[in-house]
């Protein structure tokens, strides 16, 4: 029975050193640094299938640049200087938070922008729509009176 | 009245905003690495393997470094622009063989031993330039794209200008057409070449 315990995690272990090509799996094997990986490349887009990330794509350029990042972690890099391999490279385009600078202001700062315009055009619609409503309100004039009663006279004797 | 000329016009204003935003191209990423000096690398050449390349070689005059491959279907359509254009050859144009086995989604890797990787791309892109002419000075077999990696290489082909002092001056992204040519890469070089 042991014996065929041990035969089958023998398999299993086989199998899993098959799966991966020899560097990735002596990296795999130091977990720290495969959640670096992980971290590093889910904020990281890949250039080819644009809306993913290097972590998600199956693209070529995503394994190839999974490869640097891991030969960077593995030199002792840190975070920083992986992602400013990274920017250098292929521009802030491959962050999927850039950084809040002159070009990158209107990313982000325009939704705010916007909600604002939208918020200080829908108070100048209800103030104006305030003042037109306290309009109707206003006391009649002497001379609105004086038609309005006349109307109400004119009804009444018919 | 005024008040339907407004939404009019911020709805022409979103129209305008919209088409030129899904008229520009999204591959098209500008690189970082214009204006920066063009990234060392020393590279076994394709026609002479015995033989290296780097940028510095050509330090002192501007030349176009195009990244190819014989599996890359645009580089297909630009090869003939590229044929044309050395017969006139105002500047040396380096190949960048980028990735000729791996980058080959028909290729099963898993099959090739590492020590017959280098001659297979040798043949194969051997063979190719000498079926479809050969346009470079010479070219660089970048085996494993770790060269394209650090020209932030996505889509090939791909085309960078290089100046005499060995800055990048411009990328572009795609095929080189006859337009782009004549109308962006011919211009540039003469102004550098001045």
């Amino acid at each position: 029975m042991i014996a065929r315990v041990l035969v089958f995690a023998l398999c299993l272990l086989t199998t899993a050193a098959h799966a991966s090509p020899a560097n990735e799996a002596a990296l795999a094997a130091d977990p720290v640094a495969e959640k670096r990986l992980q971290a590093l490349s889910k904020e990281l887009r890949c250039l080819v299938c644009q809306n993913e990330t290097i972590a998600d794509s199956n693209a070529d350029l995503a394994a190839d640049l999974r490869r640097e990042i891991r030969g960077m972690i593995h030199d002792g890099k840190t975070d920083a200087e992986i992602v400013d391999f990274m920017v250098a490279r292929y521009g802030d385009f491959v962050l999927y938070r850039p950084p809040v600078k002159g070009i990158t202001l209107l990313l982000w700062g325009g939704p705010a922008a916007l909600l604002l315009l939208g918020l200080i055009a829908l108070f100048a619609y209800l103030r104006r729509r305030a003042g037109r409503v306290g309009d109707v309100e206003r006391p009649l004039s002497t001379e609105e009176a004086g038609r309005l009663e006349a109307l109400l006279k004119e009804t009444d004797s018919k | 009245m005024n008040r339907y000329t407004w939404i009019l016009g911020a709805f022409a204003a979103l129209v305008v905003l919209l088409a030129v935003g899904l008229s520009r191209d999204p591959r098209d990423i500008p690189s970082p690495l214009v204006g920066k000096p063009a990234p060392a690398f020393r590279l076994m050449q394709l026609a002479e393997p015995d033989k290296t390349f780097g940028p510095e070689d050509l330090r002192g005059q501007p030349w176009l470094l195009n990244v190819w491959s014989t599996w890359c279907v645009s580089c297909r359509y630009e090869h003939p622009v590229l044929v044309e254009f050395a017969k006139k050859a105002p500047v040396p144009l380096i190949g960048l063989n980028y990735k000729e086995l791996r980058g080959d989604g028909e290729v099963d890797m898993s099959k090739i031993a590492a020590d017959q990787e280098q001659q297979l791309a040798l043949q194969r892109a051997g063979d190719w330039l000498r079926a479809h002419g050969n346009p470079y000075r010479l070219t660089v077999m970048d085996i494993d794209g770790r060269v394209g990696i650090d020209y932030g290489v996505y889509g090939v082909p791909e085309t960078y200008v290089i100046d005499k002092d060995g800055i990048i001056r411009m990328k572009h992204t795609g095929p080189i057409t006859p337009e782009v040519l004549s109308q962006k890469i011919l211009p540039l070089l003469a102004e550098l070449s001045r």
